[in-house]
């Protein structure tokens, strides 16, 4: 009874040293939340206020999406739209080839890792840098993000350190201090935002009624990936549409707070139309999200705005890591947005949750990713991915508690079971209780025989 | 008031001394208490592993049974949850379902209902309390530590009314133990260190008892205790509000 997470997570947790960092690094960020809820009397209402605006958003998209675009194009910003990831790889494509750039730095964006847009463009010749700090350490490992706010927090110094070293980023063999290390980053960075002939990021929120592209970064790297090519593209999902500068507020409120425990992001940059003589586009990609806009049960998944609060707080990500997910989007919401991508790929991913809601509380959207996981638990009998024996188990409970009688002799008869010695019933495959736990033992009389016995 | 005794299956079997001292609790407070026999279980194993399907006929018979009481307590904040938050929708399109309106804690109905001021007995003791993810985000016992709300425990105040004791809480108040029901068979590495952690949270307070309101976390963490020869002993909140009973 495992499932490819469960197998993941199990190898992960042989490492037991790195485990308990993973998971004290990740609680320090559940911690930094709290302090920063503490802090604002109004917590609760700005998360409901959040949660109205994007429910508002979300059910009226044609209309800001239209709205949105209008305004940018009044500005001379070149919008284009991309129904799905190829739609969108290709627009970017050739946006670039029609600029003859061969080089392109981009800031984080997770739109573009859904798309897989990176290794399309480099197929297609055009070297990709990343300048996000986390991003550009993966893309020199050749790894993927294992979160999506701090995409590189499970790897330690030495090992930046190490790839650094192979690179010929850092020249002082075997210094592994982090300033140090950040500095390198900068200077080698330095250099391919003069060499790029685009610069790309992607979109944290939309301002409709100004038609605003506003990113949000600590390290100023998509200043810098905007400030030096003269070709700006934006990538940017559907549902990133908030209404107007009011409601922009209270996200720029709750984003950062939620997801690393700061006030707010060093840099919050506004981009709205290009600088003299350079040029302006946003990709506006659904892939999907139209279709999440329709899902009865699972619409309001689309408020997410992808500060990673879910992951920080899950004691199941923080206790398996991002890479046993098999979606690129790891922890609570990674499981419901692998199921909306592609629930035949990614239903493996539902048993990652204990059910214990501390994601449906810290979610700035109220997004209630854990509550989502429960019905998403439902649905795997019809796609044909229910587990057979969790299926057996549940058809023998049910056989058992809808027969007051049979379920009266098996009471009458289960204080049996307690003689068998464990060495007997601990093997793992036929009961996954025995791997860790001791048998619980079952009581002489059980409750049901003491009342009869006179306990009224 | 009459109250109808919710005994779930596995406190049933496993542990009936905590249903023994909730019906001595609600005696002392001179409740009219019956249990209905035909009980088995509220159904939340198969919800929660993915066949809710299964839980409606349970469903069903629970509330038909517990229709004409004041309210239902139960020993066990998870299932008393299942009830209150998911049958309303489980019952959904047959007929309104009544039971989700009167299902409580024993924590909650002694604490909301009933609103104790005293009870006799001593327990001698320090306990770790053991804040049942359910018991606080769904059922409300004590405040969330994600939410900035206002700060109280409901256990807590309880504990307190009891002579002798010695209240301490873990690090990390409400971080899960790892239980969640079938996820401890299906995500066993996980369920198991996330345990271990608790476990040794709750020791590091010095506590000698783990105490919750939820006998299936307890049975949990006690199952992992038991393996690894851990010096801890679990016992159900409502044993030791009855100490003295």
């Amino acid at each position: 009874m495992s499932t490819i997470h469960s197998k993941n997570a199990e190898i992960f947790n042989k490492d037991r040293a790195k485990t308990t960092w993973h998971d004290q690094t990740f609680w320090a960020l559940r911690e930094k939340h709290d302090n920063m809820a503490e802090q604002l009397p109004e917590w609760e209402e700005l998360r409901s206020h959040a949660s109205d605006i994007k429910c508002h958003t979300i059910t009226h998209l044609a209309d800001y999406l239209e709205k949105f675009s209008a305004n940018l194009e009044s500005r001379g910003v070149i919008v284009h739209w991309a129904a799905d990831a190829s739609e969108f790889n290709e627009t970017v494509l050739d946006i670039l080839k029609s600029h003859n750039v061969s080089k392109m730095v981009k800031s984080k964006s997770m739109l573009t890792e859904e798309c897989e847009m990176n290794p399309y463009l480099e197929k297609h010749g055009i070297d990709v840098v990343e300048t996000d700090l986390g991003e550009r350490i993966l893309q020199l490992l050749n790894q993927k993000p294992s979160h999506i706010v701090v995409p590189a927090s499970h790897l330690k110094r030495e090992e930046v350190g190490r790839v650094f070293e192979q690179k010929g980023i850092s020249k002082e063999i075997g210094n592994y201090d982090p300033t140090y290390l950040t500095r390198c980053a900068r200077y080698s960075l330095r250099k391919e935002f003069m060499d790029a002939g685009a610069g790309m990021t992607g979109c944290n929120f939309g301002v409709a009624d100004t038609g605003d592209i506003v990113v949000c970064t600590n390290e100023g790297n998509a200043d810098m990936s905007t400030s030096m090519p003269k070709l700006h593209i934006v990538a940017m999902g559907i549902e990133k549409l908030v209404p107007d500068y009011d409601s922009l507020a209270v996200f720029l409120r709750l984003l950062c707070r939620c997801g690393t425990g700061q006030p707010t992001t060093a840099f919050t940059s506004h981009f709205r139309q290009a600088r003299p003589g350079a040029e302006m586009h946003v990709v506006l990609v659904d892939n999907g999200r139209s279709d999440i806009i329709a899902d009865k049960e699972h619409w309001q998944t689309l408020k997410c705005i992808r500060c990673g609060a879910c992951m920080n707080t899950c004691p199941v990500y923080r206790r398996s890591g991002g890479y046993s997910y098999t979606y690129f989007i790891p922890g609570p919401i990674g499981v419901n947005l692998g199921m909306l991508h592609d629930p035949q790929k990614h239903s493996e991913n539902v048993s990652a949750c204990s059910l214990c809601l501390s994601c449906d509380n810290v979610c700035p959207a109220e997004v209630a990713p854990g509550s989502q996981i429960y019905l998403w638990r439902q649905s795997l009998e019809a796609l044909g991915k229910a587990n057979k024996m969790k299926k057996i188990m549940s058809v023998g409970m049910s056989v058992l508690f809808n027969n007051p009688a049979l379920y009266n002799t098996a009471l009458k008869f289960a204080p049996l079971a307690n003689i068998v010695p464990e060495s007997i019933t601990n093997i793992g495959h036929l009961n996954p209780w025995g791997v860790g736990h001791g048998n619980p033992e079952f009581a002489k009389k059980s409750f049901r025989r003491l009342w009869r016995e006179g306990l009224k | 008031m009459k109250v109808g005794l919710f005994i779930p299956c596995y406190v049933d079997a496993l542990y009936p001394e905590a249903g023994v001292a909730t019906y001595k609790l609600l005696k002392h407070f001179g409740i009219d208490v019956s249990y209905p026999e035909k009980q088995t279980c509220c159904g939340q194993p198969m919800g929660n592993a993915g066949f809710e399907r299964m839980a409606k006929p349970l469903a069903r018979k629970f509330d038909d049974m517990f229709k004409d009481f004041d309210y239902v307590v139960a020993p066990s904040a998870s299932c008393a949850a299942y009830v209150k938050v998911f049958y309303p929708h489980i019952l959904e399109g047959e007929h309104e379902c009544v039971s989700s309106k009167k299902i409580m804690d024993i924590v909650e109905f002694l604490h909301d209902v009933l609103k104790i001021t005293s009870l006799p007995g001593r327990f001698n003791h320090v306990v770790s309390v053991h804040n049942s993810c359910h018991g606080v985000r769904e059922l409300g016992l004590s405040s969330p530590s994600e939410l900035n709300v206002p700060q109280f425990n409901k256990i807590i105040d309880l504990l307190k009314l009891i002579d002798g004791i010695t209240i301490k809480e873990p690090e990390r108040k409400d971080e899960c133990c790892g239980f969640g029901g079938m996820f401890s068979v299906e995500e066993t590495a996980v369920s198991i260190r996330m345990g271990e952690d608790k476990i040794e949270r709750h020791m590091a307070t010095g506590a000698e008892y783990v105490t919750g309101p939820d006998s299936s976390c307890l049975m949990h963490m006690a199952g992992i205790a038991k393996r690894e020869n851990k010096n801890i002993k679990f016992v159900h909140v409502s044993q030791i509000l009855a100490a003295g009973l």
